[in-house]
């Protein structure tokens, strides 16, 4: 009788042990997918695409795990992680002191800047010092949104819930410029030609990184051993040409 | 896990800022949308069918479509369809002054259609014009019925004025969303949200309960005397 209660706990310790170690080999990943090039929704398969997303399932094989996309807000990303939701954050996320102190990043992956991109006929504004007394118009909690809120003299930096609705804020007239990632923009403008355009070079040098929780050591030295192999073996510049560069 | 009180005193002053404007926005549409609903409430219990079909149509849209989607086009889509361009005060008050109509006409309706149908015919009896029924007779008690669902559809929009957020309106909650995206502290922040939002619906609510008190006072003062007159008469009788 005894034996048999034994069997049977030992059998259930089996069961939840190997169930941990399959769950394990999940690498759940946050991603606010509204953000081409690098993260979106396919209209025609319903799958999410883009340069992250692609570069994580890459890694992921790689680091002999399966991906699990789970799509949130942006405004709630790092908190999500923080609660345990997600594993790691991938999502045309810039390296920031503010972030860096709430969590751990891998290596650089990606290096960008803000731009300013305003009404394709708008000679007015040439350097973010002439946004001043202008309405600028970003997406919440981006770097854009806090590269608005650096220049002197903004009339209002309006913070919209998603990049396109900054855009369509400035194509109704309700915004002067939208400061946001350059590839966003060139994407929103090779989506819409002819309405926007893009002001200048970059104002700003910024590097995405893929966000862990602290403390999580052994999978931030995968996930960088995992992002060297890709960059080693031709798999990052084969991705950066599909998907930024369009070819 | 530890909650961070410097930085819930630091943020009172922002929050401070969205209540403002969410308290604004919220009485101003109320007070909007209790005129129109009013006149739409009335007009769906016009004999003339045309009149009533108008009302129910608008009733019908701004209840079935989502207050989201409202505000979206009203702010959107104006500019290239009519030409109309509307600041984001101006389209936050008509999204939510058209959404509160909607339903602010149905609480007026169903609040005159509780009247007993007596009522009317004691005052068309006593020789009473249709006007002065409704004004003196209907309404009045009418009235007192729809304070309580009122004060909820108050308590609704309030709370629902977070939406505004999306066409980039810092209300209470939006302030409280710009300071995690910088501090990443959801649980303080949204907690003190929670807080600010209970005392101003708590706020409503007790406006709610005395203006009910206030009304049934008048009316157990009416009753009082009634009772006091029919004493006399009993008194009087051998």
């Amino acid at each position: 009788m005894r034996r048999g209660l034994i069997v049977l706990l030992l059998t259930l310790a089996l069961v939840v042990s190997a169930a941990g170690a399959a769950a394990a080999q999940t690498l759940r990943v946050g991603v606010n997918a509204a953000f081409p090039p690098f993260e979106y929704i396919d209209d025609e398969t319903g799958e999410y695409v883009g340069f992250d997303m692609a570069l994580i399932r890459e890694m992921a094989a790689r680091m002999g795990m399966e991906v699990e996309i789970i799509n949130t807000a942006w405004d709630g990303i790092i908190p999500g992680l923080l609660a345990g939701h997600y594993d790691v954050i991938i999502s045309a996320m810039t390296i920031t002191n503010e972030r860096a102190q709430a969590v751990d990043f891998s290596d650089p992956y990606f290096a960008t800047g803000q731009v300013i991109v305003v009404h394709a006929g708008d000679d007015s504004i040439q350097t973010p010092a002439d946004l001043a007394g202008k309405v600028v118009a970003v997406q919440i909690g981006t770097t854009g949104h806090f590269a608005a809120e650096r220049i002197e003299g903004v009339a209002s930096v309006d913070h919209y819930q998603f990049a396109p609705e900054a855009f369509l804020a400035l194509k109704t007239g309700r915004a002067d410029a939208v400061v946001v990632d350059e590839l966003v923009a060139i994407q929103e403008i090779r989506a819409n030609p002819g309405e926007l355009k893009v002001v200048g070079q970059p104002f700003t040098v910024e590097y995405y990184g893929i966000a862990l929780r602290k403390g999580r050591e052994d999978l931030l030295r995968a996930i960088n051993r995992a992002l060297a192999q890709v960059r080693a073996d031709g798999t990052y510049d084969e991705l950066y040409r599909t998907w930024i560069l369009g070819e | 896990m530890g909650l961070d009180w410097g930085l819930i005193v630091r943020s009172l002053p922002a929050l401070g800022q969205g209540a403002v404007t969410t308290l604004t926005l919220t009485v101003i549409s109320i007070s909007l949308g209790l005129v129109l609903g009013t006149v739409i409430g009335l007009m769906r219990l016009a004999r003339i069918w045309m009149v009533g079909a108008v009302a129910s149509a608008y009733v019908w849209f701004f209840r079935g479509t989502p207050l989201l989607i409202q505000l979206f086009l009203i702010y959107y889509a104006m500019p290239p369809l009519l030409g109309i361009t509307l600041d984001r005060w101006q389209a936050g008050i008509i999204a939510l002054s058209l959404n509160s109509a909607a339903y602010i006409a149905e609480i007026v309706r169903a609040g005159i259609q509780s009247i007993d149908v007596g009522q009317t015919e004691a005052a068309q009896a006593l020789g009473l014009t249709k006007f002065q029924t409704a004004w003196f007779i209907i309404l009045p008690q009418a009235f007192r019925r729809i304070i309580p669902p009122l004060g909820n559809e108050f308590i609704l929009l309030l709370k629902d004025s977070s939406l505004v957020s999306v066409i980039a309106l810092e209300e209470l909650l939006r302030a409280g969303q710009l300071i995690v995206t910088r501090t990443f502290k959801p649980v303080e922040i949204y907690a003190l949200i929670a807080i600010i939002y209970l005392i101003m619906t708590s706020a409503i609510s007790v406006l709610v309960t005395f203006t009910e008190r206030w009304l049934r006072v008048e009316t157990r003062g009416d009753q009082r005397r009634t009772r006091g007159a029919r004493g006399v008469a009993r008194a009087g009788a051998p």
